[in-house]
């Protein structure tokens, strides 16, 4: 077996060999290399039509229509172009706009800075297992409110929320939805046809598909309008200009399209595996799944080992690459917004481990990936203070830390 | 997080994992730390009559370089006194596992706990 086993495919799918044959196809001279704007010869009119099958591509995997995307440089540009774009062009109508404490930071800097421009943001609590509660969000609307921004799968615990009763609620108060989908293509069935949704953010790279491509879901019936956030030739109708990445563009399409071709077997396969690994693992003492049991994502498994630190964990790991919701990943000394705003203490958000699936995941590598964190966990407790604290039933609650 | 090799080798085989016996008057502990910031370090000396550190022990739930930083100290403190102890500073230990920036704060925090075990020493000793 080759090592590290790759098991972060929430961070980022290598991309499939089929969408890499097919990129590689319109970058040299001998593909179709031209400029899709190019509207004089027929090296533009060739990627102009490939980069249009791919639009269809990607409107297929979500029920939309093909004029309804518009092609980014990625979920991130997305948020900002939908949440940015929609704030600014519906500012006489009301300045508030409200979005919840799990968001991905591409959607919580964005509403920062709209704060910054003067509109006034809310930031809702979720439910411990990482929810919302329409009840709540619906007391959050006011009459001035002209935008909410709502993930559907969370890219850190996995959980997927209510899209459609959430678009309901917005489409009866005359509220502008968007969602960021980035982690919810190929995983989840995506319907705009039936969901009340005005704008959607996909990703390419998540999907396997290439970095550096994303999609933005502009709804046309009814009509939602947006304010540029990048200037030029008004390519993408207005909406974002910029040279059209055709290779990248053609390869999210395709990505896409096979998202939608074995999306049934591939969630049924990546269940299985979950459920192997996740079974492998419950057993330990003192183990807990983070965010909804049900209302989830097969591909991602979101797991805290109570009295070991995350990062520790991640080097006793070191055959699989994984991601931890400790600080000590990254400068500060805060861990995982995400878990915290499920109540999480701070001993089980620091021993967070995320394991997410995906379509190279095998079997061999779950078995595995179940005997290494059984070792590292024993390594580690039996290293841990806090651990024997707890095997003499001391509550770590009533202890007097010396904080620093 | 790109660690140095001595980080990984104290934290792959961590030297003087473990505890001594609370109730022997010859052994002292300092704990440190909080599990909201991500470590506690709890590191256990053995005093002999001359004052001399004989043993030491560890344990410690936080990151690689808190316990490269709590094992190496561990390695320190044997055969000095406390006086000798009482001079290891914090920016040994970090230039010595050559800590990035951000892990300072180990280093800091293994510093602590070997004051915090001299400190639990002479109360047990009467000051």
């Amino acid at each position: 077996m080759k090592l590290p086993i790759y098991l972060d495919y929430a961070a980022t799918t290598p991309v499939d060999p089929r969408v890499a044959e097919k990129m590689m196809q319109f970058l040299t001279m001998d593909g179709q290399f031209g400029n899709p704007a190019s509207r004089s010869h027929r090296f533009g009119w060739q990627a102009e039509e490939a980069v249009e099958i791919a639009r269809s591509q990607i409107a297929e995997l979500v029920n939309a229509d093909p004029r309804e995307i518009v092609f980014t440089s990625g979920a991130t540009e997305s948020n900002n172009l939908a949440i940015k774009g929609a704030a600014e062009f519906y500012h006489k109508k009301g300045k508030h706009l409200i979005t919840v404490k799990t968001e991905h930071k591409a959607v919580l800097d964005t509403m920062r800075q709209l704060e910054r421009d003067g509109f006034d943001v809310t930031y809702l609590d979720v439910e411990a297992n990482g929810l919302v509660d329409l009840t709540k969000l619906e007391q959050a609307m006011r009459s001035d409110t002209t935008v909410i921004s709502i993930m559907m799968v969370n890219n850190e615990i996995g959980v997927v929320q209510d899209v459609a009763a959430i678009g309901e609620l917005c489409r009866s108060k005359g509220i502008i939805f968007h969602v960021d989908a980035a982690q919810a293509t190929g995983k989840v069935a995506i319907d705009l046809q039936q969901l009340k949704v005005d704008l959607m953010s996909f990703s390419g790279h998540k999907t396997y598909g290439p970095k550096g491509i994303g999609a933005l879901f502009v709804r046309r019936k009814p009509r939602i309008r947006l304010e540029a956030q990048t200037h030029g030739g008004g390519h993408e109708r207005g909406m974002r200009s910029g040279t059209l990445a055709t290779h990248q563009i053609v390869a999210m399409g395709e990505a896409f399209r096979l998202a939608k071709e074995e999306m049934a077997a591939e969630q049924q396969r990546i269940t299985a595996l979950r459920d192997r690994l996740w079974n492998g693992i419950k057993d330990i003492e003192q183990v807990f799944l983070n965010g909804d049991a049900k209302a989830r994502v097969p591909n991602i498994t979101n797991v805290s080992f109570n009295y070991v630190e995350g990062e520790s964990l991640i080097m006793a790991l070191k055959d699989i690459a994984v991601s931890s919701g400790s600080a000590c990943t990254s400068a500060s000394l805060e861990p995982s917004y995400v878990l915290r705003a499920l109540g999480l203490s701070d001993e089980l958000a620091h021993s967070s481990i995320r394991f997410s699936i995906g379509r190279f995941t095998t079997e061999e590598q779950i078995d595995h990936t179940i005997k290494i964190v059984h070792e590292a966990i024993a390594k580690l407790r039996e290293m841990s203070p806090l651990w024997d604290m707890y095997k003499d039933g001391i509550d770590l609650n009533t202890v007097a830390w010396v904080a620093h | 997080m790109a660690y140095s090799n001595k980080v990984i080798d104290h934290y792959e085989n961590p030297r003087n994992v473990g505890s001594f016996a609370k109730d022997d008057p010859s052994v002292a502990t300092g704990m440190v730390g909080a599990p909201a910031c991500g470590d506690v370090m709890k590191l256990q000396i053995k005093v002999n009559e001359q004052g001399v550190i004989e043993d030491a022990k560890f344990k410690t739930y936080g990151c690689g370089s808190a316990i490269a930083s709590s094992s190496l100290v561990t390695e320190w403190v044997k055969g000095k006194t406390l006086d000798e102890a009482q001079q290891i500073k914090n920016t040994d230990i970090a230039q010595e596992l050559a800590l990035p920036p951000v892990k300072i704060h180990c280093s800091i925090l293994a510093e602590d706990a070997i004051k915090a075990a001299i400190a639990d020493y002479k109360q047990k000793r009467g000051g």
